[in-house]
């Protein structure tokens, strides 16, 4: 290297510095948002003592509570739907030939490039124009539309890890179509598929803009109740349910990374 | 089992139109639909059938050469139609049905009660660009422009430390930027107004410093919604500047150096030509979600800092006036179609120039 050992040095340090900022800028805000949950001042302005009284007055506030209700609902029964559905089509996919296959194939991304705010509209002027009073139930419909692709793509990833001589052994042994899926195709793809819907219920937990156009009254779910309480200001309670918001996607999503790593080393 | 049957049908005939040979195009669906049942019963005897059989495995064939007698083919075939077919008619009902009716919605007008009305009228579409809806549209590919701009100059570096020092920590440090896109993104934008609000934590600690002597009204500002922006989605340029960066080889900066190059001028010679397919990505994966953002105005800004987003939704649900809403998503899709275009040609001319 004829670099000046100097000036690399130099620039190397203002990188490291500048990686460094943007680490703290990406966490920062969540960092702050957490340890404010658990501060006794009311205004989120500076630090003056540790307390857990807003986790417990979330409890007795029955509007969050019952946001937190229709959010497990929406998000039970989207992941419980879009799980199947997707499911199927990966194994439709991956396994058996028909005509249009490939462009199937790119239109389960469909949903991943559509913006929010459009699919948001849309299926909201679709739910006008036929009439279809906005409920619990229209929410559910928007969540599995969204949550449908990233289970496809998800068990479809491990699908296409499989060997398919597995299954012409399995039928060569006498086993029936359906045989060979139960006992050897879908112990196999299960791992896939529980993180499919483990996908599916954090991105459907997390879910607002979508919900926010297709909820009905006292449908909203748990960030729909974060977002009409922003408007009477900001309280330590909205960073206690963050909080607990937060840890649940975070503990998802190291489950799921988990599952795929148990996958690459087998 | 008749929906079932339908649901082939329309299945077929979506795909029908892909097939270069438009003659048979409209006789094969019917037909397949027609024999799927009984297909495992009777094996292929009409000459037709088998046509179809090879036409439809031709293309595809590659993939699996699963030595499956004929007979077998079509029954494999109906299966796999049948284990796709609730997930197209899904996505048909929920992607494309709703978009067909914003289409129709935003012919629609309204009379004095903003009651619909079955007279058809473009004049929506006027509206978008009167006095006042142009400003916003601007508004938003401004702040969409500051936000990828930003994006970049802040994502770059750490790409590029990521990319040249990461080490065996790379994983760890990709999977630190990506871990907050997967939180909910309404969180992390209140955390940001929790911090920059007039009696927030940044006021606080500056006003300690003695920086300032009065708080800053930070919020509901052009500074805020694009800080906000900035936020959410520098991750997603962070991404593909790191993979384009990544590929690029160390002898090509040593040689540059060896040559003579200061390193400022191996960098813009010859880091940043080569990364530039990776900077058109993050530009479109920062571009375009930025200008139809619809929680980062609508929480850290206000009336002066208006977007897109949040005009539709004043239209639809402050204003009840759908079909301008309908217009203005249209005309948002448009926008971001464009965009798309616009990158995408970009990138092909980088690579024709290459």
């Amino acid at each position: 290297m004829s670099v000046p050992r100097a000036t690399e040095r130099r620039s190397s340090w203002i990188l490291r510095l500048h990686t460094l900022l943007i680490y703290s800028f990406l966490y920062a805000p969540i960092v702050v948002l957490v340890l404010f949950s658990f501060n006794t001042d009311r205004r989120n302005a500076a630090w003056q003592g540790f307390t857990l009284e807003w986790y417990v007055s979330l409890f007795h506030n029955e509007t969050v509570l019952r946001a937190l209700g229709n959010s497990l609902k929406v998000g039970l029964c989207a992941t419980f739907f879009a799980t199947l559905i997707g499911s199927l089509a990966a194994l439709g996919l991956a396994r058996y030939q028909f005509k249009g296959r490939n462009l199937l194939g790119s239109l389960v991304f469909v949903p991943l490039v559509v913006p929010e705010i459009v699919m948001g509209i849309s299926i909201l002027t679709l739910f006008l124009s036929l009439g279809i009073r906005l409920s619990l139930v229209t929410v559910i419909m928007a969540h599995i539309a969204f949550c449908i692709s990233y289970v496809t793509i998800t068990v479809r990833t491990r699908l296409a890890g499989l060997d398919p001589a597995l299954e012409e052994a399995a039928a060569d042994l006498g086993a029936t179509r359906w045989e060979a899926f139960i006992y050897v195709t879908l112990p196999q793809i299960l791992p896939g598929i529980i993180s499919g819907a483990l996908l599916c219920f954090t991105i459907s937990f997390d879910d607002f803009v979508i919900t926010f156009f297709n909820a009905g009254v006292g449908s909203g779910t748990l960030p729909m109740a974060i977002h009409s309480m922003l408007k009477f200001g900001i309280t330590p309670e909205i960073n206690a349910i963050s909080t607990i918001m937060l840890v649940c996607t975070i503990g998802s999503m190291i489950i799921y990374s988990l599952i795929g790593r148990g996958k690459s080393k087998k | 089992m008749g929906s079932k049957e339908d649901e082939i049908t329309i299945t077929n005939a979506k795909e029908g139109t892909m097939e270069p040979d438009g003659l048979e195009v409209s006789s094969k669906p019917a037909m397949l639909a027609a024999s799927g049942p009984q297909s495992s019963a009777c094996p292929s005897d009409s000459p037709g059938q088998e046509q179809s059989c090879q036409s439809g495995s031709g293309s595809t064939s590659k993939s699996a050469p699963t030595p499956i007698k004929p007979v077998k083919q079509l029954d494999k075939r109906l299966i796999g139609v049948l284990l796709v077919a609730p997930f197209v008619l899904y996505i048909c009902t929920f992607f494309l049905l709703p978009l067909i009716s914003v289409v129709s919605m935003s012919t629609h007008s309204i009379n004095d009660d903003y009651m619909l009305t079955n007279i058809r009228t473009l004049s929506n579409f006027r509206s978008v660009v009167n006095a006042e809806n142009l400003p916003v549209l601007l508004r938003s590919a401004k702040y969409a422009l500051c936000t990828t701009c930003l994006c970049l100059f802040l994502g770059y570096p750490l790409a590029w430390y990521i990319a040249r020092y990461g080490g065996r920590y790379k994983p760890v440090l990709l999977i630190l930027v990506m871990l907050p896109f997967w939180t909910s993104y309404l969180i992390r934008i209140f955390a940001w107004m929790t911090i920059l609000q007039t009696e927030g934590l940044l006021n606080t600690l500056l006003l300690n410093i003695g920086l300032i002597s009065q708080p800053l009204d930070m919020l509901n500002t052009p500074f805020s919604v694009i800080l906000g922006l900035t936020y959410g989605f520098l991750p997603f340029a962070i991404l593909p500047l790191y993979v384009s960066l990544e590929k690029l080889d160390d002898s090509l900066m040593e040689a540059a150096a060896d040559l003579g190059a200061p390193p400022w001028e191996a960098f813009t010679k010859v880091v940043l030509p080569l990364s530039l397919p990776g900077v058109i990505s993050a530009c479109l994966l920062t571009f375009v979600p930025a200008m139809g953002d619809f929680v980062t105005p609508e929480i850290l800004g206000g009336v002066d800092t208006m977007m897109i987003g949040n005009l539709i939704q004043q239209q639809y649900l402050g204003f009840f006036n759908w079909p301008l809403g309908s217009a203005l998503s249209l005309v948002l899709m448009g926008l971001m179609l464009c965009s798309i275009l616009v990158f995408l040609k970009m990138s092909n001319s980088m690579e024709s120039l290459a």
